[in-house]
């Protein structure tokens, strides 16, 4: 049976390091395919304008477009160079919420992310996104420092 | 019109600002405003607001209440009935994560509610209690139940005849849903009632939307500030619509739009303490409700007189039957029109029966309103209830607070500029869509609607308080007229996408995806 990873990727250089430690696992492993994500952070309790309303389907196409081809697409031809299974998703929502959502969706059998850099008042007040999955994650979780 | 904007062109303001002799010219700026506006209009306003023969009872006003009524009836009461399915939907429950990223039902709410949520419920008010007593509340609220029945028809017509463009933008409202809605069933006049509800929504946010709350935005910090020319708030509040509309800066109306919301769970939260600490007077002052409700305790007119306030106020403050909702739900991203339906029901509720209630009870409570310790009576000063310092409007409201939390009218007047600002946003939008449908879509058409847009805040903030309110009133009620006679064909429409839905719903076809 192929494994599963969930690589968060974030455009930084921690993303690229969870890639690079997922990539030796899954040369490890053998069997494997691993899913390269970018979550867009988005809350559906936002506030917005109208006209921001109007816009949004196209904002987000956008969105998903621009993150897919400067991040994600170039990650995913890189890894498949390099010989390994991989493939790309862009998702918005929680960052973390939406790793582990994909996980279970995917049946994955781990993720790995890179330890972000956020900071600020909310990331000390509810954790960042690593705090959080590694509390919270229906599958084991690898922070890579 | 000409020589309104000649009077306020460039040269003449800064001669005006540059020298303080010309004090005088500048009251008679502001009373010449007033009174070419108040001629233009009043015809307007006269046919909007005529009574029956032989009462004083306007026509428009049983023109929504029978439409709420109607719709209420037709609907099976679904204001109470999907309730519950409402906040659920708001919630997110019912939202598929794959269309993360779209505008959720609770943003949809959150807009339609920074354009409604707003004046309405602190001076609207005010006007209506000190016009129709604390009598004036019972009949809103009972406009603000029954308004839900109107909000919900008009919403999910909004989503199921919105435009969707190629590049992926929407546009909808009551001018797509008439002219589609009608083609549809085969029911000639749709075309020509699409643009005359864009005419009269053009007008509305002129009006309402715009000179209403320039005007009452002045007069809240002209109360605090001292008196001075409304025109200099005016040219201000424009110079910052217009860095919005025109300019693109987002990032002021983003801030507003996050702002807004905090700002009326203050306002909420200080009526809530305000009742608190008064609260042996609450008996007594829903007693003075029920019985001005069907005695008026002395106001001008009587119960009918209360009624007629109650219900011009709610219609006003909710915009229920008047389309404008329609305009900012139909941007919601859902497979079922109808969801949308059932989540604008909650705006009434929310803007009305919750916020319009809290205001009315503060000033009831306050003592602003002067009665006759012998009768009971309120007293009378013209056809207004007489009040402790003649305040009225805004200002009736803001002594009213003040009268228990002493530095409140400060946060108020905040409160209420801001509040101004984001309605004026809002009915920026819904005014261009209607010019858009009329006019096409263009970014030359666009800038022509929006410098118009910006004129009349100047206008609105130097105009008396009486001509600016007719006049709003009247296009809101003008836009209903259009609006409910299309909804009356269309309803059919609406009741089937109910019953289809209700049965997917009851049979679990339609599933949660939160729990």
């Amino acid at each position: 049976m192929t494994t599963k990873l969930v690589v968060g990727l974030d455009g930084l250089s921690s993303g690229d390091k969870a890639l690079e430690y997922g990539k030796k696992m899954a040369s490890l492993i053998g069997d494997c395919e691993m899913v390269l994500l970018y979550v867009i952070e988005w809350s559906p309790y936002s506030f917005q304008t109208p006209e921001e309303n109007a816009e949004r389907h196209k904002r987000r196409e956008q969105e998903i477009e621009l993150a897919m081809s400067r991040i994600v697409l170039p990650a995913e031809a890189a890894a498949k160079e390099a010989g390994f299974k991989a493939r790309g998703i862009v998702r918005h929502g929680d960052v973390a919420g939406t790793l582990d959502a994909v996980a279970v969706e995917e049946n994955a059998n781990q993720i790995i992310i890179g330890r972000t850099s956020d900071g600020g008042f909310a990331s000390w007040v509810v954790g960042g996104v690593p705090a959080k999955l590694v509390m919270n994650a229906s599958v084991p979780v690898t922070v890579i420092n | 019109m000409k020589h309104i904007r000649k009077a306020v062109g460039l040269s003449g303001l800064v001669s005006i600002i540059a020298s303080p002799a010309l004090a005088q010219e500048v009251m008679s700026l502001d009373e010449k405003v007033n009174s070419v506006f108040a001629s233009i209009t009043g015809p307007f306003v006269n046919l909007i607001f005529a009574p029956f023969p032989g009462t004083s009872f306007p026509w428009i006003v049983m023109w929504l209440v029978v439409a709420a009524t109607i719709f209420t009836l037709y609907f099976g009461f679904v204001q109470f009935r999907f309730f519950r399915h409402a906040i659920q939907l708001v919630k997110g429950d019912y939202a598929d994560p794959k269309d993360a990223g779209e505008v959720s039902h609770f943003q949809a709410l959150a807009t339609a509610l920074s354009g409604t949520v707003g004046l309405g419920n602190i001076a609207g008010v005010a006007v209506a209690v000190g016009i129709g007593g604390p009598g004036a509340t019972f009949w809103m609220i009972l406009a603000g139940l029954m308004g839900m029945a109107s909000k919900f028809t008009e919403c999910t017509l909004g989503v199921k005849y919105r435009n969707e463009y190629e590049d992926g933008t929407v546009s909808g409202g009551p001018m797509y849903y008439i002219s589609k809605g009608f083609t549809e069933r085969g029911l000639p006049g749709g075309k020509f009632l699409a643009i005359l509800f864009s005419i009269f929504c053009i007008l509305g946010a002129l009006g309402g939307g715009n000179m209403f709350q320039a005007n009452q935005a002045h007069a809240q910090i002209a109360g605090i500030v001292g008196d001075y020319p409304g025109w200099l708030t005016g040219i201000v509040f424009a110079a910052v619509v217009f860095a919005v509309i025109v300019g693109g800066m987002k990032s002021i109306a983003r801030v507003t739009e996050k702002v807004v919301p905090f700002m009326g769970i203050m306002y909420v939260g200080a009526a809530l303490i305000i009742l608190f600490v008064n609260y042996d007077k609450i008996g007594w002052a829903f007693g003075q409700i029920f019985e001005g409700a069907f005695t008026g305790l002395g106001v001008a007119g009587g119960f009918v007189g209360a009624l007629i306030q109650g219900f011009k106020r709610a219609a006003f403050s909710n915009e229920a039957g008047v389309g404008s909702a329609a305009i900012a739900h139909s941007a919601v991203r859902t497979k079922e029109p109808i969801t949308e339906g059932f989540v604008s029901l909650l705006e009434p509720l929310i803007d009305t029966v919750i916020i319009c209630t809290m205001t009315a009870l503060v000033i009831t409570i306050s003592g602003q309103l002067m009665a006759d310790p012998a009768t009971g009576l309120y007293m009378l000063n013209g056809n207004h209830i007489a009040t402790v310092d003649g305040n009225t409007g805004v200002a009736l409201t803001s002594a009213a607070f003040g009268s228990a939390i002493s530095w409140f009218p400060y946060v108020l007047a905040v409160a209420v500029v801001l509040f101004a600002f984001s309605t004026m946003i809002s009915w920026s939008y819904y005014g261009l869509k209607s010019w858009t449908y009329l006019f096409g879509e263009g970014k030359k058409t666009e800038l022509v609607f929006k410098v118009i847009f910006c004129v009349f805040v100047v206008i609105g903030a130097a105009a008396n308080l009486g001509p600016v309110i007719d006049f709003s009133d009247a296009a809101i009620f003008a836009m209903a007229v259009v609006n409910i006679f299309a909804l009356y064909f269309l309803m059919g429409i609406v009741k089937k996408e109910l019953f289809s839905y209700s049965t997917r719903l009851k049979s679990g076809e339609i599933k949660k995806f939160k729990n």
